[in-house]
């Protein structure tokens, strides 16, 4: 499994680790954490994030400042560092830094497709977009009015045309649509990062592996809890399913035909790394699994930063972030809407 | 003041009244002698007491970069306009700036809407006469094709059915009328893709033609420039139109409306380029107005920035103090030098006087088991020579300060290596250049490198002086020797100097009277002259460095009230120092004085390898070799003299401590030697393996570092050689190389070769070489004797000390 990385993966990918970890090494602790959720007002939370690496992103926001400012500046500060990565990135960690925006892309295709289907005004739904996944000929998905039209148009020119082979129906789209395709392509897009880094080898791959392999377990669960209901046949769920992971194949058999939540637990206690999360949920509760399955994958990323040499720790790095920016959010949220009570409910702690 | 101590310190309490609390801390950020403690460390930034204050200046400064922001755009440069008489406040200053701000905002929006219209008058122009253009030529051509086919008609007409074709072609024109059309502009580097999925949306079933645009455009919605292009769509149909115009927006194309009619063309034009000109009028006019007002807050803008700065300083400070209970008076602590005491209570009884507080200032002094900071009161000479002493550490609190002897042992050593008055009057000049500029220099913000020149002028121009000393000494001026202070003393036996090299020259006058005769120079026997020099001066030197370090350590222990550390640690390092090396400076001097041909080498190896054997011809003097017997057994009873007593002795220290604490009176810790560095050691558990592993590691090391560091400070000869060999190299081989020549060309290209290379090589490097190794000598050789420098530095609450480029 071990190749002689250490000789030579510093030729091109040391510096950019170095920046990595430094990046890391500016993530929030605990004691922000508890500072952050002590606050009384957004702009105690400004005040506290100026002595962060956010500093220089709010120090020009004029006083009244809203949830959404901050996590504006929050996520553009992380688009800053990847964007910075990205063009000091050499081949293959320029594509490995790539892939990892493909999700924000399927999520903002989905985004302002389903916006499109409700009628909303496109500039609005182009600001919700995550900037991660932006592409040239986003705004364009308006127009499309089936998934063949919406390929045709629109994702041929994108790097997620590949996974668009297995959705392409002529059937208009709607909101069950919308969503298979969602996971349709998710499905495809994990599958093909993680041939992609099991292609890399080495410890990228080693972890890497790991890594996609929790989070297409993750997806399976949710797309069963998620489906539990609708009128989604059990095949069709079935084929929702990424076909790698500790759950392929003989878990993805069982919670095909899962009716309930408390089979999904059945199911999933079988699995010694599961079996910790779900031990923590009562039982027929799903409200906290999400948190849950966070703070595992948290853990898992942290990890990733125990080893040298190999590209997982950007993929760690960004999703990192993006949890530490959810856990910003939901104190901003929380602080602005006068329910500090409820501040400890969703906020992870990375460190 | 003792130059050889920091300032002796002292911990005190102030409570202040809560009302005179911000004037008292701003007066006593003008006198900058306090280091304040904070007591809410516990507390995160915006629970304290004034982080709503903090936050207000937070905001200000946020208005203030906005109109330094703005400023730089119009092109307005802060003046520094000394309007002191209008003494502002910080809630004044808050409402004025808001007001401005507010001001300049509104100004900035009417502009922008302004400038909107206007860009987007300035691009409908575009996309008419672009459009019309297209139109029209395009109308040419349909009206000669359609002449063509008319002519064909008329010809064909009397044999065809003629009403037929009529027919068809009406049809076609009237399918014609049908096709609507979109005009507008896009950004360029969209263009393509945009008429990708024009044809890919529409299946190829529109028309599009485009037209670059020469010059960028101001974008309407973004307001900056970007290439674009102007297009034309036609299509049939309305589901394509909306196809289309969805495509539009998407693609951040703005439309205009175009009518084919040629005449209302004209007068759209006429009245775009009305609207224009108006326009344009008004927003001169608002960028006038805004000039004038970024103007006028350029004016202030130094001035504000200056009393935030302060302000924002001053509350920091008082986020550090405490409450007291009864949250009438604040609790401040914090490091003071003791020659303050009256002075602080001055400006703290002003500051009550001022503010009409009804209660004054209380100042009373605490005492501490806390290492106070290293506080050396320096002006701008000693200030370099101090700083190259803590780049290697802050001093402990009141332990000798190598800085003093810095400053005249570091410009020396570095001349020992850098003899040579040619050069050490050039970097002379340059420093002196820097010292007279001082005033202006300082003031204003200068490069890294620069800075660096800069800060170390005194330093420069102190080791430019030593090197023109020992360049007199060395007599080498870039390598040429000059008879300055007498002809040389020796001169050939006979005219024709045939003989010179071989039986050498006869002395025909008094020996010459200050440093090297100059008729050495370019000898045969130079080197080894000048090397077995050096190499003794460069021993000299470092023995008398090191026995000033070991003294200074007995300075150390003395002042502590350590009488250990003097009997088994100053005594034992002097005699075993001075045993070996400082015999061989003896015999060093011995050696000069008269002239006997022994061979050093010799006399010290064997003093060790054989130290009762006879010594022949290499005696010096009579008894040396029972001198020698002496010396050496007392270097060996030197080394278990430092190992082994003091541990020991630390051990009973400790126990006799211990057991008396528990019945001894409590007596004031006030005396010095209670508060020296033992005490802390004498409640703490005492290892005696920690000790004795410690002093074991601590006598290795010195008994080693006697010889290592010795041999260390052979680089003085080293350097000193690499030093005057480039140099002649230079001159020898380049300059008097190119003179050879007799030609001007290659006289000019010479000497420009040998500038570049003395600047370049022997000015900068070797003054950078030369000043590493004074450096190293400095911090190991000489330090390592005597010095802990494990203290940290006294950082007064002032406000002169805060920087100008400190952000906002």
């Amino acid at each position: 499994m071990y190749g002689f990385e250490a000789m030579t993966f510093n030729i091109h990918g040391g510096y950019l680790e170095a920046i990595v970890r430094g990046h890391r090494a500016g993530l929030l602790t605990t004691a922000d954490y508890n500072n952050l959720c002590q606050c009384e007002s957004l702009d105690d939370i400004k005040m506290h994030l100026s002595a962060t690496e956010y500093g220089p992103y709010l120090q020009n926001e004029p006083s009244p400042l809203h949830t959404t400012t901050i996590v504006e500046k929050c996520t553009l500060k992380l688009v800053d560092d990847y964007k910075h990565m990205l063009c000091q990135a050499t081949e293959p960690l320029s594509t490995f830094l790539e892939y990892i925006t493909y999700g924000h892309m399927i999520d903002n295709v989905v985004l302002i497709v389903t916006g499109t289907l409700h009628e909303r005004d496109v500039q609005e739904l182009l600001e919700k977009c995550h900037p991660l996944g932006m592409f040239d000929s986003i705004a364009t998905l308006a127009v499309a009015q089936n998934m063949r039209e919406l390929y045709r148009l629109v994702l041929v020119d994108t790097p997620l045309a590949p996974y668009f082979s297995e959705c392409i129906t002529s059937e208009d789209l709607d909101d069950m649509n919308i969503e298979i395709m969602r996971n349709t392509l998710y499905k495809a897009y994990l599958e093909d990062f993680y041939r992609f880094c099991e292609k890399l080898g080495g410890a990228t791959a080693e972890i890497m592996s790991d890594l996609l392999a929790f989070e297409a377990d993750r997806r399976a669960v949710n797309i069963t809890i998620n489906s539990i209901g609708t009128e989604l046949t059990r095949d069709d769920r079935r084929k929702l399913y990424s076909n790698f992971g500790l759950l392929y194949p003989y878990g993805h058999e069982e919670l095909a035909v899962c009716e309930d939540i408390d089979q999904v637990r059945a199911v999933m206690e079988k699995y010694p790394p599961y079996q910790s999360i779900f031990a923590k949920l009562s039982y027929g509760e799903s409200q906290m699994l999400d948190k849950a399955f966070y703070e595992e994958e948290v853990k898992r990323l942290c990890l990733a930063f125990e080893q040298q040499f190999h590209y997982a720790v950007f993929f760690a790095y960004m999703r990192l972030r993006e949890q530490e920016i959810r856990n910003l959010m939901w104190i901003s949220e929380c602080v602005a809407q006068n329910q500090k009570s409820r501040v400890h409910d969703s906020v992870v702690f990375i460190f | 003041m003792d130059l050889l101590r920091s300032e002796p310190m002292q911990l005190v309490q102030l409570i202040i009244p809560i009302e005179a609390a911000h004037r008292s801390i701003s007066y006593l950020g003008d006198l900058g002698l306090v280091q304040f403690k904070d007591l809410n460390a516990d507390k995160s930034p915006f629970q304290r007491t004034y982080a709503t204050q903090i936050k207000r200046c937070g905001e200000m400064a946020r208005t203030l970069r906005l109109f330094k922001e703005q400023m730089i755009k119009a092109g307005v440069s802060p003046s520094m306009q000394n309007t002191r008489n209008s003494v502002i406040d910080l809630d004044h200053l808050e409402v004025k700036l808001k007001e401005l701000e507010a001001d300049l905002l509104e100004n900035k929006a009417n502009n922008e809407k302004l400038q909107h219209t206007y860009n987007e008058l300035v691009e409908y122009k575009l996309v008419l006469e672009k459009v019309g253009e297209f139109f029209s030529s395009a109308q040419n051509s349909a009206v000669a094709q359609q002449r063509e086919h008319d002519v064909q008609t008329t010809v064909k007409g009397s044999i065809d059915s003629p009403l037929l074709l009529e027919q068809e072609t009406t049809a076609f024109s009237a399918k014609q009328v049908k096709l609507g059309f979109i005009s507008g502009l896009v950004p360029r580097e969209k263009s393509i893709p945009f008429e990708r999925i024009l044809f890919r949306a529409t299946r190829g079933n529109v028309f599009m033609k485009q037209a670059v645009i020469d010059k960028p455009v101001l974008d309407p919605i973004s307001g900056e420039k970007v290439d674009k292009n102007v297009f034309v769509v036609f299509y049939s149909g309305e589901r394509v139109k909306s196809k289309i115009l969805k495509i539009c927006d998407a693609f951040g194309a703005n439309r205009y409306p175009f009518s084919d009619d040629l005449g209302k063309q004209f007068q759209m034009i006429r009245e775009v380029s009305g609207k224009l000109s108006e326009l344009k009028t008004t927003i001169d006019v608002g960028l006038l107005h805004w000039s004038t007002l970024l103007q006028s807050i350029g004016h202030q803008y130094e001035q504000w920035s200056l009393l935030l700065r302060r302000e924002k300083a001053v509350y920091h400070t008082l986020n550090m103090l405490s409450f007291n209970v009864t949250r009438k008076c604040l609790l401040a602590e914090g490091w003071c030098p003791v020659f303050a005491t009256s002075q602080i209570q001055k400006v703290l009884q002003r500051a009550t006087r001022d503010c009409n507080s009804q209660v004054g200032a209380i100042f009373q002094i605490l005492q501490t088991k806390e290492s106070p900071p290293t506080y050396f009161y320096t002006n701008k000479f000693t200030s370099s020579f101090q700083e190259i002493v803590d780049a290697y550490g802050v001093a402990k609190y009141q332990e000798a300060n190598p800085g003093v002897y810095t400053i005249i042992t570091f410009p020396f050593l570095f001349a020992v290596m850098f003899g040579d008055w040619g050069h050490g009057i050039c970097i002379l000049l340059a420093s002196l250049y820097l010292i007279i500029r001082e005033k202006k220099y300082s003031s204003q913000k200068l490069g890294d490198i620069m800075q660096m020149a800069f800060g170390g002028r005194y330093v420069i121009a102190m080791m430019a002086i030593f090197s023109i000393y020992t360049g007199f000494i060395y007599n080498e001026f870039f390598s040429v020797p000059f008879a300055i202070f007498a002809p040389s003393a020796y001169a050939c036996r006979d005219p024709s100097c045939r003989d010179a090299s071989t039986t050498g020259l006869i002395k025909v006058r008094n020996t010459y009277p200050f440093g090297l005769d100059p008729v050495w120079h370019g000898t045969r026997s130079e080197l080894p002259f000048l090397n077995s020099l050096k190499m003794k001066m460069s021993i000299l030197l470092g023995v008398c460095q090191m026995n000033l370090g070991i003294i200074l350590s007995y300075f150390n222990a003395k002042y502590f009230g350590s009488s250990i550390d003097v009997w088994h640690q100053f005594v034992p390092q002097m005699i075993f120092l001075n045993s070996l090396f400082g015999y061989l400076s003896l015999i060093i001097i011995v050696k000069w004085f008269t002239g006997s041909q022994a061979d050093l080498y010799h006399v010290m190896i064997y003093m060790f390898l054989s130290p009762t054997d006879d010594l022949g011809e290499n005696q010096l003097f009579v008894g040396q070799k029972f001198l020698q017997l002496g010396l050496l057994l007392s270097a060996l009873v030197a080394v278990p003299w430092m190992l082994l007593p003091k541990p020991f002795l630390l051990k009973k220290q400790h126990e006799e401590r211990h057991q008396g604490q528990s019945y001894s009176l409590v007596h004031s810790t006030d005396d010095p030697i209670e508060s020296g560095p033992h005490s802390p050691h004498g409640h703490e558990g005492f290892e005696f393996s920690e000790v004795f592993v410690h002093q074991l590691i601590h006598t290795i090391e010195f008994v080693l570092g006697a010889v290592s560091n010795t041999a260390s400070y052979l680089r003085l000869w080293a350097l000193s050689l690499a030093h005057s060999e480039l140099s002649s190299v230079f001159y020898d081989k380049v300059l008097l190389m190119a003179w050879e020549f007799n030609n001007t060309v290659i006289l000019i290209v010479g000497v420009i070769v040998f500038i570049c290379a003395t600047v370049g090589v022997l000015l900068l490097m070797e003054t950078l070489s030369a000043f590493l190794h004074a450096l190293r000598l400095h911090w190991v050789e000489f330090q390592n004797k005597f010095y802990v420098g494990d203290g940290y530095k006294f950082a007064p609450f002032s406000f002169a000390l805060l920087s100008d480029e400190d952000e906002l």
